[in-house]
Parts: C-alpha cells; sequence; structure tokens
C-alpha cells in the first residue's frame, strides 16, 4: 500500500500555475477558502505509477515575503504542513523573475521540482532552454511542461514523486552568499537561533535569520513571544541596516533580493540562449498598441464592457425567466396540494419563494462570471486595471474596482450579488473594500421596476431623463463616498499599482468552465442557506401575530353578508356584478389590517416619525423594510401595503394609478423615495457576499447600517430642501 | 559621460538600465519582487491613454505601475 504524497503547487501568477493544476487533476478537485480568509484553496487528487497524489494549489505569488495575504498563506502552507513536495511552476519566457519565489522556496529547502511551462511560447519568442543543465546546477528535477495540452505533465508527477521519496521529506535549505556585508551576520545569527534552539522546530535556521534582516513582520512578532533571542536578533538585523544605509546608502532588505536575482542570473547564464537573429515579433506588444491606445483604448473598453453587459442582461435573462417560472411551477404545485393555513404560506412565501430569489440569479450570474474568467484568463482585465487606475485612484480606488462597478449596474440593470463578487480581483485590501462597500450604490435590475413606476407616475415628460439621472447619481455617490470612506475609517496609502500586464492568451475553454462554475457553485452554497433563512424571518415578521379572532370574524361575516346577497341576486345582473365587485375589497381590507398588526406593519408604523421626514408614509415603510432582503420585493409589497392585493412587478399600473391619486405623494416624495432605494442597504444576497469578500460579518454589517444612514440623510435633504423651495 | 533619468522622462520605446531603487517597504517590496533591480534593462512599451501608469518591458514580461512609483527609480539611458 503506497502512501499518499502531497505535492503543493507554487509559482507567479500568469505562470500557467492553474491551467497545470486543472490538467492534472482534472475533475477531482475541490475549491474552499483558507480558513478565515478569502484566498481560495485548491485541492484535487491524480495517481502516477502507483502513487496517489494529493495536490495543492498555493495561491499565485511573486515572492514569499508575506506581505500580501496570498503570499502568507504560501508560506505558511509550505512551513507548517510540510508537504513532501513542492512544484515551482515557472513561465519559461520569463523564466529569471519566476526564479525569484522558487529560490525562496529552496532557500527554505524543501523538496522541489521545477515545471518550466509555457514552453511553446517560450519557443516562438526565439528563448531555448537548457532544462537538463538547470537540474544540474540546482540538483532537482526539472521538466518541460506544456500545461495547455498536457505535454509533460506525466513526466513531471512521475520526477516529482520520485524525487519527493528520495528525499523522503528531508529539507535542505540553500545558501546562497549574500555579500561581505550581510554574510557575517547572517553566521551570527544562525549560530545563536541553533544554540538556543530558537524555533528551529518550525523554521530553518539559515531561512530565519534571513527574516529578520528582510524585516518580516509575522516572524517579528511570532519571535517576540516565544524568546529573549529575538530582541538580540532585532538588535543585530537594526545594527547591520544602519550600517548599510551609511556605507552603501540602502538596507539588508534590498541587498537580499539584488543577490537573489545575482544568483539567478548566474545560475541562468548558461541555462537560456536566446535567438537573437530572429526578429522577435510581439504578438502582446501590438495588440496594446491598439488595445490601450490613447483614443481606441478607452472606446474599445467601452465597447467590450457594454457587450458583455448587453449579452449578459439579454440573453441572461432567458434562464432567468426559465428559473423564475420553474420556482412558480413549484409553488403552485405546492399551493394546491396544501390546505390553506400557515403551513403553506410558510412553505410557498417563505421557502420557495426565499430559494427561488437567490437561484433565479444563477444564470446571470454564470453568465457574468464566464465573460470575467475569460477575460481574466485573456489578459485584458489587466489592461482595463492600468487604462482607469488613473482617474480611479482620485476617488481613493484602484483601476480594478471598475468591473465590480459595472457589473453591479453601472450600467442600469445589473446585479451587486456578481458586481461584489467580482471584487475578488481586487487584491489591494482598502481599495476592496471601498469598492465592496460602494458597489450596490448602483442601479441594478431589482431597483429598475421600482423607478420605472416611481417614474412613470411622477416625471411622465422626462421618463428617460430621470432614469439617466438617478442611474448618475448612483455612480456620483460611489466615487464620491468611496473618496469619503477612504479619507476616514478605510484610510492609508493607496497600494501599489506594480502590476503585471500578462501577455494576451485565448483562454482554455476548460480553465474557464472551471473557473466560472466554482464561483457559482459558492454563490449558491453560501446564499442559498442564509437567504433561506432570512427569507422565513421576513416571511415571518408579514404574517405574525395576525389578526386577533373578533377581528377576523368580522371580515368573515362581512363576506358572509355579501355571499348572501349574492345567493338572492339574479346571477348576471347589475348587483351581483357590484356584490362580487365589494368581495376583494374585504379581503384587502383584512390583508392590510393583518399587515398593519403585523410585527413589519408595526416596525413601519414606529418608523413612521423618523421616515416622514424624508416624506415616507408606514405602508413605504414596510415595502422598504422588505426591500432589505430583496429590492424585487418593493413593488410587490408597495402593492400590498396599499391594498390591492397581488400586484405582479410587471403590470405596475393599478399602482401607479393609485398613488399618482393620493394625496400623500408628489414628484418630490417620488425623488426622495428613488433616492432612498438607490442607496440604502444592500439586498440580503448581497449583504452575504460582502461578508464573504470582505471576511467578515463587521463589513457586511456596516454596509446594511451606513448605506440607509447615507441614503436616509441624503432622501431627507432632497424632501425638506425641496418642501423649502416650495416643491411638492 | 553617463546621466540618470527618472522613468517619467523616458519617452515609449526607450531603453534604460536601472541604475537604483529608493523605494522602502511595501513598494520597494513588491518592486523588488516583481525583478526591478539595479542593472535591469528595461523599455518603456506604453503610457495609459492618461499618461499615467506607465507600462515597462523587461526579462520578458510586461509590468505597469504608477508614475509617481517609478519616481523612487533612476535610470540610465541605453544609446
Amino acid at each position: 500500500m503506497s502512501k499518499r504524497i502531497r505535492i503543493a503547487l507554487a509559482g507567479n501568477p500568469n505562470a500557467g500555475k492553474t491551467t497545470l493544476f486543472n490538467a492534472i487533476t482534472g475533475a477531482r478537485q475541490h475549491v474552499g477558502n483558507y480558513p478565515g480568509i478569502t484566498v481560495e484553496k485548491k485541492e484535487g487528487f491524480a495517481s502516477s505509477g502507483g502513487r496517489e497524489l494529493h495536490l495543492v494549489d498555493l495561491p499565485g505569488t511573486y515572492s514569499l515575503t508575506a506581505y500580501t495575504q496570498e503570499e502568507l498563506v504560501a508560506r505558511n502552507y509550505l512551513i507548517d504542513e510540510r508537504p513532501e513536495a513542492v512544484i515551482g511552476v515557472l513561465n519559461a519566457s520569463a523564466l529569471e523573475r519566476n526564479m525569484y519565489l522558487a529560490v525562496q522556496v529552496l532557500e527554505m529547502g524543501l523538496p522541489m521540482a521545477l515545471a518550466l511551462n509555457m514552453m511553446d511560447e517560450a519557443a516562438k519568442q526565439g528563448i531555448r532552454i537548457d532544462a537538463a543543465r538547470l537540474s544540474e546546477h540546482l540538483g532537482i528535477p526539472v521538466v518541460e511542461t506544456v500545461a495547455r495540452n498536457g505535454k509533460g505533465v506525466e513526466g513531471l508527477l512521475t520526477q516529482t514523486a520520485a524525487y519527493a521519496e528520495q528525499r523522503a521529506g528531508s529539507w535542505e535549505p540553500l545558501e546562497i552568499s549574500y555579500g561581505p556585508d550581510l554574510d557575517p551576520v547572517i553566521s551570527e545569527m544562525v549560530e545563536r537561533i541553533e544554540t538556543e534552539k530558537f524555533l528551529t522546530d518550525r523554521y530553518p535556521s539559515r531561512w530565519l535569520a534571513l527574516k529578520y534582516l528582510e524585516n518580516d513582520d509575522e516572524i517579528r512578532v511570532v519571535g517576540r513571544k516565544t524568546d529573549k533571542l529575538a530582541e538580540e536578533l532585532e538588535a543585530m538585523a537594526a545594527k547591520v541596516a544602519e550600517h548599510c544605509k551609511k556605507t552603501l546608502s540602502t538596507y539588508p532588505e534590498a541587498i537580499i533580493a539584488d543577490y537573489r536575482y545575482g544568483y539567478i542570473t548566474s545560475l541562468l547564464r548558461d541555462v537560456i540562449v536566446r535567438d537573437t537573429d530572429r526578429q522577435r515579433i510581439d504578438f502582446s506588444d501590438n495588440m496594446d498598441r491598439l488595445l490601450t491606445h490613447k483614443v481606441f483604448g478607452p472606446l474599445g473598453m467601452l465597447g467590450v464592457l457594454f457587450m458583455i453587459y448587453w449579452f449578459t442582461f439579454t440573453v441572461g435573462d432567458y434562464p432567468l425567466g426559465w428559473v423564475e417560472n420553474f420556482f412558480a411551477v413549484v409553488g403552485d404545485m405546492v399551493s394546491n396540494g396544501l390546505p390553506d393555513g400557515l403551513l403553506k404560506s410558510l412553505i410557498v412565501s417563505g421557502i420557495i419563494d426565499g430559494a427561488g430569489g437567490v437561484l433565479s440569479f444563477v444564470p446571470l450570474i454564470m453568465i457574468m462570471f464566464l465573460f470575467i474568467a475569460f477575460l481574466e484568463d485573456s489578459g485584458y482585465m489587466a489592461r482595463i486595471a492600468y487604462m482607469l487606475d488613473r482617474v480611479f485612484r482620485i476617488f481613493g480606488l484602484h483601476g480594478c474596482s471598475v468591473m465590480p462597478f459595472i457589473v453591479s449596474g453601472g450600467i442600469a440593470g445589473g446585479c451587486a450579488v456578481p458586481g461584489v463578487m467580482a471584487a475578488r480581483t481586487l487584491r489591494s485590501p482598502r481599495e476592496k473594500l471601498a469598492t465592496l462597500l460602494t458597489a450596490p450604490f448602483m442601479t441594478c435590475g431589482a431597483k429598475v421596476p421600482v423607478f420605472i413606476l416611481l417614474i412613470s407616475v411622477f416625471f411622465p415628460q422626462n421618463q428617460a431623463l430621470a432614469m439617466f439621472c438617478i442611474t448618475m447619481l448612483g455612480w456620483v455617490s460611489a466615487l464620491i463616498v468611496s473618496r469619503i470612506l477612504r479619507s476616514t475609517i478605510i484610510r492609508g496609502p493607496s497600494t501599489p499599482f506594480v502590476m503585471e500586464l500578462p501577455p494576451y492568451r485565448l483562454p482554455t475553454l476548460r480553465g474557464v468552465m472551471i473557473h466560472t462554475w466554482e464561483r457559482t457553485w459558492q454563490y449558491i452554497k453560501k446564499a442559498g442557506t442564509v437567504i433561506v433563512a432570512i427569507s422565513i424571518v421576513i416571511w415571518a415578521m408579514m404574517t405574525f401575530p395576525g389578526l386577533p379572532a373578533d377581528r377576523l370574524a368580522h371580515f368573515e361575516s362581512q363576506r358572509e353578508a355579501i355571499h348572501a346577497e349574492l345567493a338572492q341576486a339574479q346571477p348576471g345582473s347589475d348587483l351581483a356584478q357590484k356584490l362580487e365587485k365589494r368581495l376583494p375589497l374585504v379581503d384587502n381590507a383584512e390583508g392590510e389590517a393583518a399587515l398593519r398588526g403585523s410585527i413589519a406593519g408595526r416596525i413601519g408604523i414606529a418608523l413612521e416619525g423618523i421616515s416622514s421626514l424624508a416624506g415616507f408614509d408606514w405602508r413605504t415603510n414596510i415595502a422598504l423594510v422588505g426591500g432589505v432582503a430583496a429590492k424585487e420585493v418593493i413593488v410587490s409589497t408597495l402593492g400590498t401595503a396599499y391594498s390591492l392585493g397581488e400586484v405582479d412587478t410587471e403590470a405596475t399600473q393599478p399602482l401607479a394609478e393609485r398613488l399618482a391619486k393620493s394625496p400623500h405623494w408628489s414628484a418630490l416624495t417620488a425623488a426622495s423615495l428613488m433616492i432612498f432605494i438607490l442607496l440604502y442597504a444592500p439586498c440580503f444576497v448581497t449583504v452575504v457576499a460582502i461578508r464573504q469578500e470582505a471576511g467578515g460579518w463587521k463589513w457586511a454589517l456596516f454596509s446594511v447600517v451606513f448605506n440607509t444612514g447615507f441614503a436616509f440623510a441624503f432622501s431627507t435633504l432632497v424632501y425638506q430642501g425641496g418642501k423649502l423651495i416650495g416643491l411638492g | 559621460m553617463t546621466t540618470t533619468l527618472n522613468i517619467r522622462k523616458l519617452a515609449v520605446g526607450q531603453k534604460a538600465i536601472i541604475k537604483s531603487i529608493t523605494a522602502q517597504g511595501e513598494l520597494g517590496r513588491r518592486i523588488r519582487d516583481m525583478g526591478l533591480v539595479p542593472g535591469t534593462e528595461i523599455e518603456v512599451t506604453g503610457r495609459a491613454p492618461l499618461k499615467d501608469p506607465v507600462a515597462l518591458r523587461m526579462k520578458g514580461f510586461t509590468l505597469s505601475l504608477r508614475n509617481n512609483e517609478a519616481d523612487h527609480i533612476t535610470v540610465e539611458p541605453v544609446e
């Protein structure tokens, strides 16, 4: 019985690591998040030569400095989990830089094999690499691969597994010279570390010394908790830093990086042969000349974004309808199958509608993610960030923030759920948070029906203009609030925009599919459970405590009276028709009374004291409370609250007439309400998505409270201001 | 005689060798992780539509960084 070998895949972003991982593990993989953080954790299984392999795809990093979350995760995995082997995935056409990470892994001492990936691309660029020689220099397996078509993958696995068995888990740290200034202090530190056995059960001693010289925060914190030697090491590092500054006007961290690159250069001197005769025509450079051109670049970008948008919401509309219909049919079946009563109401209104509300987004999300995966894998996403960074930076955001905004409804009709999830492409924590909190200000598809309803009633002359204004208001609010947040509670310098512009590549179908499915499934799983629970709560709030018996009897007797009169009237006569029309009015009156008495109704009435400042009455409040669950609910709840029974969100005419006639309503009220709906608390699915991306309930809760407060302040200002100048 | 310049002053298509990097901390680390170390040859391949960020080609790949980040790097033009 052979033992399972654990192999970690480490490599730079864009080195083809994920493609290789997919090629090795195929469908046998599993995606999750590392505990407590949003960095993706992928694991998969494969077998090679009778050995069972357990592969772990480490997050793509350029280094192991523990500066980003990804780096920390990768580094701690290697140190704490001690995999039997590491495969360093290298992009052969940018070997020098890719070796930087590999050298750091070798310095830790893990058994490592190198995959020289994308050998075909390198060959096209006239780069020849002597893999055998590199293998000889380092004493480790080096295998040429082309992950896209699986070439070399089998050989890589057998060699890695064999090497892992040969090394049998022993760590042999690579020692690089760091020159006359650092080498003495390193040996001194190593000696002290080894005599004191300082953290040596966890970290290799030389590596530890280097981390002290590199000013590694994580190691310093761990060290201080462990032993007094930490102080001594810190003092040694500080002393040599001082010395370097005086004599060389540089610092140890920079020297270490320089020597590492120096080592790599000497390592690769007789390994890489560049074909200088050959005129290198770089396809990506030519593409960039057009795609990031100062005029055509932005135009093309707008075109691409618009096309994605159009495609998602036009084509996505069909499957969206199917899913909605499916749930309607299921709802009807359950409705017909169960007797009237609370249980039926719970299952139909609470559970089926709740689950349906979440799942009906799935097609949209899938299509959106399909495009995002395509843009990311093709390299174009990085260009979008590159082109827009200058503008977004003014507002404390990052070039990568544009996609979440657009998807959330930057062009009216989007959806904040995939929008918020698209913020995953942002690597910078502060900018990402600002994006997550403001993306829900956009005009998402669920807000559109309310806007259309209100605009058609109160701004009939300028419908298109009104819709345009409200969409722009979403953008302006998002940008300004980002700016405010970034200079207050998420203050901090902007994250460096040192970003690789990967070469343009045609993504593999399989890669795009896997990406899309992973994210969609995460959405279904996480949103599904929470949302169904919440929709049950909302249902309960609008159902309980229900009418007292005497009130129920009162409505029942009214109905009986009408039925009695009906029985006497001639069928089809004027009188009978009049009586029949009175029946639903009684039902409506009962519904209204029940709603008024329900928990939601009481909340609505209780809120009236404050909400009247912005011009909202208790009925509107109920709709707004319901709208926190899902904005789609606003129109139908308004309908219910205005005692019109079931109002279909599409056919809003009766409600529209009602609102137009109501003395409570004016164009000013409508404007105030639209602003509030645009800006207040994100719907629950979005809140769950924010929690997931921001990594905690704190920010999700913040988005509910802050956005609502901001919306209310804005609406009140508009309403009161409008009243002052005599509108409404 | 050698002259050192700021990347901001380089024209698109111009090549240069990195002389020194003064960035420290987070930015300094990021810059070096990407392979921007003294002695590296770079070529300015483009600038974003608003002239910022700048795109550099080096060691077989393309890198973009903001002008104010590039200001920490001094270069010596080739030719």
